[in-house]
């Protein structure tokens, strides 16, 4: 069990996609306005990433080592095409405020990334968990900036009016670019000054495994 | 007259690809560390996102639309793309080998690059919002390919800021150790884009 939680915390805060890694930052940029459209876009990453790593690991051995990242491309593309269409009939607000952005989950880095760097070197339960992980650390980043950005731009939390004060600058992609920063320079302090408590009490470095263990 | 300064203003200054409509963060943030690889990377990118729209635009609209697979674009787009971005590699390897030397590193990258398929999506997409009614209304190929050059002339010109403050920027080394590498990219752009946002008062 040890092994999934380790994969599970990876993707959730050791290589948190936006925070870490800082992968996938168009779309990041783009949804952050509002926690919603936010939240949406993580929700919809999960979804395909998910898919796409269980796919991906399950064809890894009839797929060429040479022609992996175009065959990876059409896997995504299809996913994508098929999440378009779901979200068109079914969750149409949700499509409209993706607009652009849903199709351009294809050249997300994140996916084709864990699709390059993860699924076609493990089991196809691994990468399951590893989709469903790194996409929920994606949403993660993404809810709270978007909670953020709302808050101060529009004055709502997801789409509930909250205070008639607001600053226009956080609507605006410059608002979007700033939050972001300041929010990678936060997480980094973040982890660096729990390391440094740690290394004062003289106790191991925050890892997953000592995390699993002081949990359990 | 009026359609091309339109989609030339458009293009360029108040729907810039980086600063407004947050497409290609990754080379922007990634090739912005030197000048030189942010011009190389800007007109690579201007290149694959002229010759992309060139392409795709027509394909949609003559034979995808009346065939009625329209729904596949996705896909198609993203093989498109994919493979004109090998074609272009080896016939500038062919032509220039001395271009290719300068750039042959970012061609294989822009394949994933969101400005591109961006754009082919954009052009196909509506326009209205972007451009206005009667320059949307006389949208075709000639105009779509306009629109991704100048796009990609935009992307190229914030690169260029980009790197220029960055090339400052490095030379700070007491900045807080948490702040450094990509958050300050990031409050940069932020500038950066807070400046562009002028345009489009």
């Amino acid at each position: 069990m040890n092994k999934y939680a380790k994969i599970t915390l990876d993707g959730i805060i050791f290589q948190n996609p936006t925070f870490v890694l800082v992968l996938g930052t168009c779309p990041t940029l783009a949804m952050i306005h509002s926690a919603t459209s936010a939240f949406g876009m993580g929700l919809t990453v999960v979804v395909i990433l998910t898919l796409s790593n269980i796919l991906i690991s399950a064809l890894r051995k009839l797929i060429p080592n040479e022609v992996r990242i175009p065959a990876y491309i059409v896997i995504i593309a299809t996913l994508v095409t098929l999440a378009r269409m779901v979200l068109e009939k079914f969750l149409p607000d949700l499509y409209d405020q993706l607009g652009s952005f849903l199709a351009l989950i294809v050249v997300n880095c994140i996916i084709l990334g864990r699709a390059e760097a993860f699924a076609n070197k493990h089991t196809v339960a691994e990468s399951a968990v590893d989709g469903v992980a790194t996409g929920l650390g994606f949403t993660f980043a993404l809810t709270i900036m978007g909670i953020v950005c709302e808050f101060l731009g529009a004055g709502s939390i997801f789409g509930a009016k909250i205070m008639d004060f607001t600053i226009g600058f956080f609507a605006q992609p410059a608002g979007s670019f700033l939050v972001y920063g300041v929010s990678i320079a936060l997480f980094t302090c973040i982890m660096d000054s729990i390391q440094r408590w740690r290394r004062a009490r003289k106790n191991r470095p925050l890892t997953h495994e000592s995390l699993v263990q002081e949990v359990a | 007259m009026g359609t091309f300064i339109a989609i030339v203003l458009a293009a360029v200054l108040t729907e810039n690809f980086i600063t407004e409509r947050t497409l290609g963060i990754c080379p922007f943030l990634g090739v912005s560390k030197k000048t030189s690889s942010a011009v190389g990377m800007g007109v690579a990118v201007t290149l694959v996102m002229a010759i992309a729209t060139a392409v795709t635009y027509p394909l949609y609209e003559y034979v995808m639309v009346p065939l009625g697979i329209d729904f596949l674009e996705i896909i198609f787009f993203i093989l498109i793309i994919a493979s004109l971005v090998q074609i272009i590699e080896q016939i500038i390897k062919k032509v220039s080998p001395s271009l290719y030397n300068a750039m042959g590193i970012y061609l294989p990258l822009i394949t994933t690059n969101c400005a591109v398929l961006g754009v082919c999506e954009l052009v196909i997409g509506d326009m209205k919002s972007i451009l206005g009614e009667t320059a949307a209304a006389a949208m075709n190929t000639g105009w779509a390919v306009l629109y991704a050059v100048f796009a990609g002339l935009g992307f190229t010109i914030v690169m260029i800021i980009m790197s220029g403050l960055r090339e400052k920027i490095n030379c700070y080394t007491d900045m807080p150790r948490s702040l450094k590498g990509f958050p300050i990219a990031m409050i940069t752009a932020a500038i950066i884009s807070m400046a562009f946002y002028v345009f489009s008062l």
